[in-house]
């Protein structure tokens, strides 16, 4: 059972990753001029846009928490309503919080935000899949004993590295390499990426390691 | 016997760090040797015949002078653009453009009289390193730039000098650093206090009551003036101000009226010594503060050719040989500028070969003087490479043979011109050379010195972090591993001092004291290593974030890039970690009520949660709020182009506007209420405003009178100038007398306070015996860990009352009353900080009491959220550890706070205007009372924030 699971872990954070990878070739086969830095927004919106769509697909296919009582229509209407509420309440207070961080106010607004529409895309939208539009939940898998399956377990890694990613990509920013990557935000959200694959490919390596003191105790 | 040795230990540690740094600054500040050898008049600085020699003529030493007399005008802080000529007809959009139209009509109606050049004056753009540079020829050096408040007499050669041995008269009038630089040496002179920057007038209006007359008169013939106006006008208004436009008007018409008076066989210098940078400051290396003016005019033709396009840029020292020789005077022995060539013509006839010859003349002569002062710099320093020293001295030597050749040559047969040019190149190509060559030297840093007192420096850094966790137990054996330490320490300084005497070379107390603290350190740590390998934990304390955080914080101070952005990292870092801190208080459980970046305060879960976690997250908010907006009061470092430091730094006298003008005043005068009665409220509801007690007393009374002290003296500062010439008397007495008053009143509360901290009241019965341990003998901790002691002194005053109540059984159960006890150790800093706040205040502008308020509240919100995250130790007895994390977010919000408060670790951001608070007319000659004001000015912030801890 636990060996299975480890094994869909690892295939749908495999998709993921190679979904990521692919949005920076695929775009300049339709797209004229595209390249990750140049058109840096393009790539973040694509980038937002797919692994949305693969986390959501993901999702239906593999079922990680199929506990779910209520089933009716408007039911999951109002969860995938709610989802998209939390979705948009994340992406304002992670550009609130970008910039109580040192961002600037007024200009670069759109790129602020796109940089906090992708940090919510590697965080909330995992945490809105799996755990659904409860923050009780979210809350509880963030605190120490607070993981109840593994699912949970590549949640926490999964988010806390894409975090510390983006927070380690502002630190070539007053660099004076002059490189296209030192602008703001493109090396937070590039920062953030990596943290992200790397959170993807370290949980299930780390939850393979450790899965015998992973003991779960049930909800 | 534990405290002394505690204290020892200490005293040793310190004496650790100042022997790294000692070791650090003695690579690195540069130096240079001051040859004390004069040039003399009758004898040449080389062999060798010269072409027009005036040898013999009276007045004449090494060539015939041009020039019998000259007028230097020295406009203090000239910049070029301020000269540079403006299109007329188009408005000029900035007050100083295009202001000096006398010069500019002059450039145009004689081009062959006057011309202006782009001066580069060489760092530290300093008043006093330049007046050197500009009568002496050399390069200051780093070591002169402390030494600008107590000018010492220049000891070199120099170009007074050499006019008064060869009877010639120097009248000065303006700036008194010429004072302390030539004492004596002016036949006439009328010196003008300096040191107030914010005076603009003095100065100038005494000069110009004085420069007439004196120009009608014969009795000089070299005549200085030097302006202070336009500098001091940068400094109190910026150059971007209308009353800068007066200023350079006023200069113009003064440069009109000298221009008239002129006769013909006088040289007029209008020199700017240095720039300054937008704000008006000047003292370091950017291209503003560089870029001074140079302007000659003659009333004769003095230009063989037609000026450049573009104002040509000659190197500040090279106006010296220039000069010495247009006046017939030796050149100063210290030289090491270059000829300007285009002022040597030949006599009378404008015929090329003799321009040429006349300019190769003088090269020739200033060639000779350098390769001079280097032989002579080279056996008695070795600092000047000697490969370099022997290259320029084979170029010179054949330079020197090509010249001999050529004057033999035009004895006898004709010379071609293109023969001399060449000679001239090749002589300029010593004279460039040379320079160079001195300039690297002397901005030469020692690597292996520097890298020494960085391994000191952090092995000591290190040996803090490892016995702090250590030495906390009680049984740390101090006194053995410190005795040890320091005989080993005194043993190897021994054995160096030995080495060095051996080896020759002097002893230098910057090395004996590395070495002895070298050897001391690794005494300890071996020491240390043999006791028995402590646990790792112990070793390293607190949590490995923080570890990181404090690692990358260290290694920023490497790298050139972050420490230009440290207004930004420390900051970054700060809010990194508080963030961490609550992410943590969540992770561990003990903050149910909210993940910090959730959306979290609408769900039910809240009033469920502890009281806590709203307070926590709270009090992040407000605390990255604070620091986003302390961030407003930044200032730039000068090296990057795009950055704009914040306009609030200014002083309010800075701004025109009448209406935002006052709301500024009153938002000033906002924070300083606020800050009052926040002390006052924080006091009373922890209860320690109820005693009789004269610090008590003082809180109430003297912190509100301090505000308005210090509010009125804002005002009069902001407004002098606009004051009724009526009141001029009262104000400038009030503008003296405030911030005294306001000092006074800080330190009479200190001392009160410093007597009697305890801000409790007590009210016991009959008992004689206070029960309360007295605060300042316990460690030192921070203020929040502080309010931890207080369960304990409740627990005790519990046991000696029941103690009381148990030996004495016939006595009444006591009354016993305590207020204030919450916060016994608190109200004490809070007040002493407070305390503090005013004379800091009053040292910057206006509107940085703001950025204090802003500090006040972050530092309590930052207290605040410590305590909610290192929890409650109510039940934990023994000594208190205080944890890294609160001191390394204290000692990041220090730093924060230095550069939120406007200040860069710069020179030119060094506030100058600090000294003259509530000293107007200048402090006489003690340079010590306005460098402790300059300096609580600039560390205003890591002084409020040590002193809290």
């Amino acid at each position: 059972m636990k060996d299975t699971d480890i094994k869909r872990l690892f295939y749908a954070h495999l998709f993921c990753v190679f979904s990521i990878i692919l949005t920076t070739f695929i775009p300049s086969l339709f797209l004229e001029e595209f390249s990750v830095l140049e058109t840096h927004l393009t790539w973040l919106c694509i980038c937002s846009i797919c692994v949305t769509i693969l986390n959501v697909a993901l999702y239906l296919l593999v079922k990680p928490n199929p506990s779910s009582k209520r089933s009716s229509i408007s039911h999951k209407i109002s969860r995938v309503l709610k989802s998209c509420v939390y979705f948009s309440i994340s992406c304002l207070l992670y550009h609130a919080i970008i910039v109580l961080y040192g961002a600037p106010l007024i200009e670069l607004m759109l790129e602020t935000f796109l940089f906090a529409v992708i940090l919510s895309t590697f965080t909330t939208l995992p945490c809105l899949c799996l755990l659904g539009p409860n923050i009780k939940a979210w809350l509880r898998v963030f605190t120490k004993n607070g993981a109840t399956s593994i699912w949970d377990n590549s949640l926490q890694i999964t988010t806390v590295s894409s975090v510390i990613g983006a927070w380690l990509g502002a630190f070539p920013i007053p660099l004076d390499w002059e490189r296209p990557w030192q602008v703001w935000p493109i090396s937070c959200t590039l920062g953030a990426t990596c943290g992200y694959v790397a959170g993807l490919l370290i949980s299930p390596v780390w939850i393979y390691r450790n899965r015998k003191q992973l003991t779960y105790k049930s909800r | 016997m534990l405290k002394a040795l505690v204290l020892l230990f200490l005293a040793w540690v310190c004496f650790l760090f100042y022997a790294g740094i000692a070791l650090f600054t003695s690579g690195f500040l540069l130096t240079r040797l001051e040859l004390t050898n004069h040039s003399i008049c009758q004898e040449l600085p080389g062999k060798g015949p010269l072409v027009g020699g005036g040898r013999g003529e009276p007045g004449a030493c090494w060539t015939a002078p041009r020039f019998s007399r000259a007028v230097i005008v020295l406009i203090d802080a000239l910049r070029f653009d301020f000269v540079q000529p403006w299109p007329g007809g188009l408005p000029a959009p900035q007050p100083f453009l295009g202001r000096l139209g006398s010069i500019q009509r002059l450039l145009e109606a004689q081009p062959q009289h006057a011309r202006l050049y782009r001066f580069l004056a060489d760092p530290p753009t300093t008043t006093m390193q330049r007046l050197k540079a500009l009568t002496t020829g050399s390069l200051p050096t780093f070591i002169d730039a402390g030494s600008n408040f107590a000018s010492y007499a220049i000891q070199e050669d120099n170009l007074i000098a050499q006019l008064n041995n060869t009877g010639k008269r120097v009248v000065f009038m303006g700036d008194d650093t010429w004072k302390g630089l030539f004492p004596g040496a002016f036949s006439e002179a009328f010196f003008f206090p300096s040191f107030n920057v914010k005076d603009l007038h003095t100065v100038d209006n005494g000069i110009l009551e004085h420069l007439y007359p004196t120009m009608d008169r014969d009795n000089w013939d070299l005549l200085i003036a030097h302006f202070l106006g336009v500098d001091h006008c940068g400094h109190k208004h910026g150059p971007h101000h209308p009353e800068m436009a007066k200023k350079l008007n006023q200069m113009d018409q003064m440069l009109q009226t000298l221009v008239e008076r002129l006769e013909n066989d006088t040289l007029l210098v209008v020199a700017g010594d240095h720039g300054m940078t937008e704000t008006g400051d000047h003292g370091g290396d950017s291209k503003l503060e560089v870029m001074a003016a140079l302007f000659l005019y003659s009333p004769l033709p003095l230009f063989p050719r037609a000026p450049l396009k573009d104002p040509e840029a000659v190197p500040q020292v090279n106006l010296v040989p220039t000069l010495a020789l247009l006046l017939g005077l030796p050149i100063p022995f210290g030289n090491i500028g270059e000829v300007m060539v285009d002022l040597f013509s030949g006599e009378g006839d404008t015929q090329p070969l003799a321009t040429a010859l006349a300019q190769a003349s003088a090269y020739h002569l200033n060639a000779q003087q350098v390769s001079r002062f280097l032989h002579a710099y080279s056996l008695a320093a070795q600092d000047l490479p000697p490969e370099e020293l022997q290259r320029l001295q084979n170029l010179f030597s054949s330079a020197s043979s090509e010249y001999e050749r050529l004057l033999d040559q035009l004895k006898t047969e004709e010379v071609r011109e293109a023969d001399i040019q060449a000679l001239i190149s090749q002589l300029r190509l010593f004279l460039r050379g040379a320079r160079t060559a001195c300039t690297e030297t002397w901005a030469q840093f020692r690597p292996a010195r520097m890298i020494g007192g960085t391994v000191l420096l952090a092995s000591t850094c290190l040996l803090c972090l490892v016995t702090s966790g250590l030495a906390s137990s009680p049984d740390f054996p101090f006194h053995c591993l410190l005795l040890k330490s320091v005989a080993w320490g005194l043993a190897g300084s021994a054995l160096l001092a030995g080495g060095l005497m051996a080896g020759g070379s002097g002893l230098e107390p910057a090395l004996l004291s590395a070495g002895a603290a070298a050897t001391s350190l690794v005494a300890f740590l071996w020491n240390l290593k043999s006791r028995g390998r402590p646990p790792m934990a112990i070793i390293l304390p607190g949590p490995l974030p923080i570890l990181v955080l404090l690692f990358l914080r260290s290694a920023a101070l490497f790298s050139d890039s972050f420490i230009l952005a440290e207004a930004r990292a420390a900051p970054f870092l700060l809010r990194s970690l508080s963030l961490f801190l609550v992410a943590q208080l969540h992770w561990e459980g003990r903050l149910l009520g909210g993940w910090p970046t959730a959306p979290c305060l609408s769900s039910p879960t809240v009033s469920m949660a502890r009281r806590e976690g709203p307070r926590a997250l709270g009090l992040l908010v407000g605390l990255l709020l604070c620091v986003r907006l302390s961030s407003l009061f930044l200032r730039c470092p000068e090296e990057t182009p795009v950055c704009q430091s914040s306009p609030w730094l200014a002083p309010l006298a800075a701004m025109d506007g009448g209406q935002a003008k006052n709301l500024w005043y009153g938002a000033c005068l906002g924070a300083l209420g606020v800050l009052v009665l926040s002390v006052r409220f924080w006091l009373r509801r922890c209860g320690n405003l109820n005693s009789p007690a004269p610090p008590v007393l003082f809180v109430r009374w003297g912190l509100p009178l301090m505000a308005l002290g210090t509010a009125a003296h804002w005002a009069l500062a902001s407004g002098s100038d606009e004051a009724p010439p009526r009141l001029q008397a009262l104000v400038s007495g009030a503008v003296v007398g405030l911030p005294r008053a306001v000092l006074g009143l800080a330190a009479l509360g200190l001392g009160l306070l410093l007597w009697q901290p305890v801000t409790v009241l007590v009210k016991t019965g009959a008992s004689s015996s206070n029960p309360i341990v007295v605060p300042f003998v316990g460690p030192p901790a921070s203020q929040a860990d502080l309010d931890y002691v207080v369960p304990q002194i409740y627990r005790r005053m519990q046991d000696a009352l029941r103690g009381k109540l148990a030996g004495g059984g016939s006595q009444t159960p006591m009354a016993l009353a305590a207020y204030g006890l919450g916060s016994v150790y608190s109200a004490a800093v809070v007040t002493a900080l407070a305390l503090l706040a005013f004379p800091l205040l009053l040292l910057h502008t206006e509107r940085i009491s703001l950025a204090f308020l802003i500090l006040f509240l972050q530092s309590f919100l930052l207290l605040q959220l410590l305590a909610t995250a290192i929890g409650n130790p109510a039940g934990s007895s023994g000594p208190f550890s205080v944890p890294w994390l609160a001191i390394s977010a204290w000692a990041l919000t220090a730093t924060q706070t230095f550069y939120s408060t406007g200040h860069q670790p710069v020179f030119p951001a060094i506030h100058w205007n600090a000294a003259f608070v509530g000293f107007p007319e200048g402090h006489g000659s003690s340079p010590l009372l306005p460098a402790v004001l300059v300096g609580a000015n600039t560390f205003a912030s890591h002084l409020l924030f040590s002193v809290a801890q």
